[in-house]
């Protein structure tokens, strides 16, 4: 039974084994390639969805201006949905965001209007703050293993409730805090943060014919909102990280199985803090751009932001259970967001709609993410 | 470099937890080139011997040297780096992620200045793709999921990480526990090739005849302690299987069935 030099042997015969396997794993085809692309779902319903709208809309909706007002509300999200979504490819949740987004509002609207900071340093200041807010967050859950889920909605509840007191105390019994606009200075700190670039960009275009213009001979768009350039950005950055960076596949793995990480050397409390402050960090900087542009701030900014970001990460593509996922999905479940909130008013049906579709979007992109997943990775 | 130190010896190692006492004085060690196979039944102290080694538990009191050098290790990557390397029963790989991502956990090469450093993953795939060419797997694609390899090409691929990151030491987990025949001579080739690169092995099992396949020394272990350690030249398979199930009982029981235990 027991043939101890047979190992010596069966080296020689090692190729010939070999040839067996090859023939069975060349089945790898082009479309599994496709299909192990978590963010495929995503694009496809976004194709979709265009699709629909190209047929039932009205074709104001595709215009400069259209496309300019989808992607409004779709940048605001969508900076909370790919951070959200790196969060969850680390293997946690953070229900958070929202009230962090009113919260920070108000610790940003409160450095401007009653310390009179500069406008550089209270966004400086307010970074920190969210940061500090993130690591803690991310502390007691790396340090208690209760799920993130719990602790963050714990959270959710405390930052609303401190936004709503701090508000008060702040404006004498307001829930709103006007004036920050006035209050803040006009430099370039505030061209990064408020109002349009690539002015000159879209002049040209204009007078070269190349977009819509007034008969004044200004364009219709006079530019790009920059929150959408952030969201851009943002995007292309946390998909570069992701797919190339160190810290990246420190994510995928510290999502896909802490432990087995951990044995292997990635330091899995430090990547998962990380990501808790990057969210925070991220609703911190869409309360600085909508406080900016808004030029207030209130106590129901960002309400259900955190679910809206959870579920367009989700049809970006990301599992509950971490480990999987992609930023660009996030991206394109963000635009999918915002072309349908915008899109239905350019259409004869009820807006109201909107909510439905939302938990349909959901469902769907679930019950297709699961499928593929069982799919590519041979889980069965 | 002597041969003749072991790379890795500790002598009356103990351990406890609290109040249970998991090891009280094990001894044991790894030569260049060996495999030794470390056998005991559930509960005889095993898996914390192998955590011990690996850095995760700490020893309450005995010696461990490393080449001859007495070592504290505080975590895994302390072990880690001083060449011992532990591919534990659950794998420590991760299924989602793909053939070279799990390659390269926590050790990816990193190439350009900071803002722009990156991994180096074309770098990575051609590493993976050769490294498993030599064990004989052929990975046509190292983007697969590891979830699509069978348990043996995923114990080979684990095994094969630990030794490209230069162990010189190799700490194997039950490797064939939950394999199927054909997928288990896979793995007992490998381990035989590992030995051969010069590298000490510590294989556990309790499979006997796995252990006797492809091990030069077995130690066994029982209630926290070495009962002793033999070369294979010292020991039949039967008795080595007697030894580690505590002897008579199961002699009893294989009469009873005639012979089939």
């Amino acid at each position: 039974m027991v043939n101890t030099t047979q190992p010596t042997a069966d080296l020689t015969t090692a190729p010939a084994v070999k040839q067996i396997q090859d023939e069975r794993l060349k089945e790898v085809s082009l479309l599994t390639k496709i299909m192990r692309r978590p963010e495929l779902g995503a694009l496809a319903g976004l194709i979709l969805v265009t699709i629909f709208f190209l047929s039932t809309a009205d074709s104001s909706m595709f215009s400069l201006a259209g496309v300019m007002n989808i992607l409004s509300p779709a940048a605001q999200l969508g900076i909370l949905a790919i951070a959200a979504a790196l969060l969850m490819i680390g293997g946690e949740f953070d229900l958070s965001i929202g009230s962090m987004v009113a919260f920070t509002g108000l610790v940003f609207g409160s450095f401007i209007t009653l310390t009179g900071w500069p406008l550089l340093l209270a966004i400086a200041a307010t970074f920190v703050v969210a940061a500090v807010l993130g690591g803690l967050n991310g502390q007691i859950v790396i340090r208690t293993r209760l799920p993130s889920f719990i602790v963050t909605l714990a959270f959710l509840f405390i930052l609303r409730g401190l936004s709503l007191v701090g508000l008060k105390w702040a404006t004498g019994g307001s829930t709103q805090m006007r004036g920050i606009g006035a209050a803040a200075n006009e430099d370039w700190v505030r061209e990064i943060f408020s109002g349009n670039a690539l002015e000159g960009l879209f002049a040209w275009l204009a007078a070269n014919d190349l977009i819509a213009k007034f008969p004044n001979g200004t364009p219709t768009v006079t530019g790009v909102p920059v929150s959408i350039l952030w969201f851009i950005g943002f995007a292309l950055l946390a998909t570069w990280v992701l797919l190339r960076t160190r810290a990246g596949n420190w994510i995928f793995a510290a999502g896909g199985d802490a432990n087995a990480a951990r044995n292997s050397g990635v330091p899995v409390d430090r990547v998962k803090t990380g990501l808790f402050m990057l969210t925070a960090c991220a609703a911190a900087l869409v309360a600085i751009l909508t406080v900016l542009d808004a030029g207030s701030t209130d106590a129901r900014r960002g309400f259900q932001k955190e679910f809206e970001a959870i579920i367009a990460a989700v049809i970006g593509g990301c599992l509950l259970t971490g480990g999987y996922g992609s930023a660009i999905g996030a991206f394109f479940g963000a635009i999918i967001f915002g072309m349908v909130s915008i899109g239905l008013t350019y259409t004869r049906f009820d807006s109201d709609w909107f909510q439905v579709f939302l938990g349909a979007m959901l469902l769907l992109a679930v019950l297709f993410n699961n499928f593929i997943r069982r799919k590519v990775t041979g889980e069965r | 470099m002597d041969v003749q130190v072991p790379l890795i010896e500790v002598r009356n190692l103990v351990k406890h937890f609290g109040s249970v006492i998991a090891l009280s004085g094990v001894s044991l060690s790894v030569h260049r080139g060996e495999v030794i196979c470390l056998l005991g039944d559930n509960g005889a102290g095993k898996s914390t011997l192998i955590k011990t080694l690996a850095g995760v538990h700490k020893p309450t009191s005995g010696e461990f040297l490393v080449e001859g050098r007495p070592v504290f290790f505080n975590s895994p990557r302390d072990a880690l780096d001083a060449g011992i390397a532990t591919v534990y029963q659950d794998l420590a790989m991760i299924p989602l992620m793909s053939v070279t991502r799990n390659f390269f956990m926590g050790r990816e090469p990193v190439k350009g200045v900071w803002p722009f450093r990156h991994v180096d993953f074309d770098h990575c795939d051609a590493v993976t793709r050769e490294e498993m060419h030599k064990i004989g797997i052929d990975v046509r694609d190292p983007h697969q999921a590891v979830g699509t390899l069978s348990g043996g090409e995923r114990q080979c691929v684990a095994i094969a990480r630990a030794v490209y990151f230069g162990a010189k030491v190799l700490i194997l987990d039950e490797p064939t526990s939950a394999l199927g025949v054909a997928q288990t001579s896979m793995v007992l080739k490998y381990i035989h090739q590992v030995r051969q690169k010069g590298l000490g092995v510590i294989f556990i099992t309790h499979n006997v005849r796995h252990a006797y396949a492809v091990g030069d020394r077995f130690t066994v272990l029982n209630r926290g302690k070495t009962l002793g350690t033999y070369a294979k030249s010292e020991i039949a398979i039967d008795e080595l299987q007697n030894l580690m199930a505590g002897g008579k009982e199961l002699q009893a029981v294989s009469e009873e069935l005639g012979g089939m235990v």
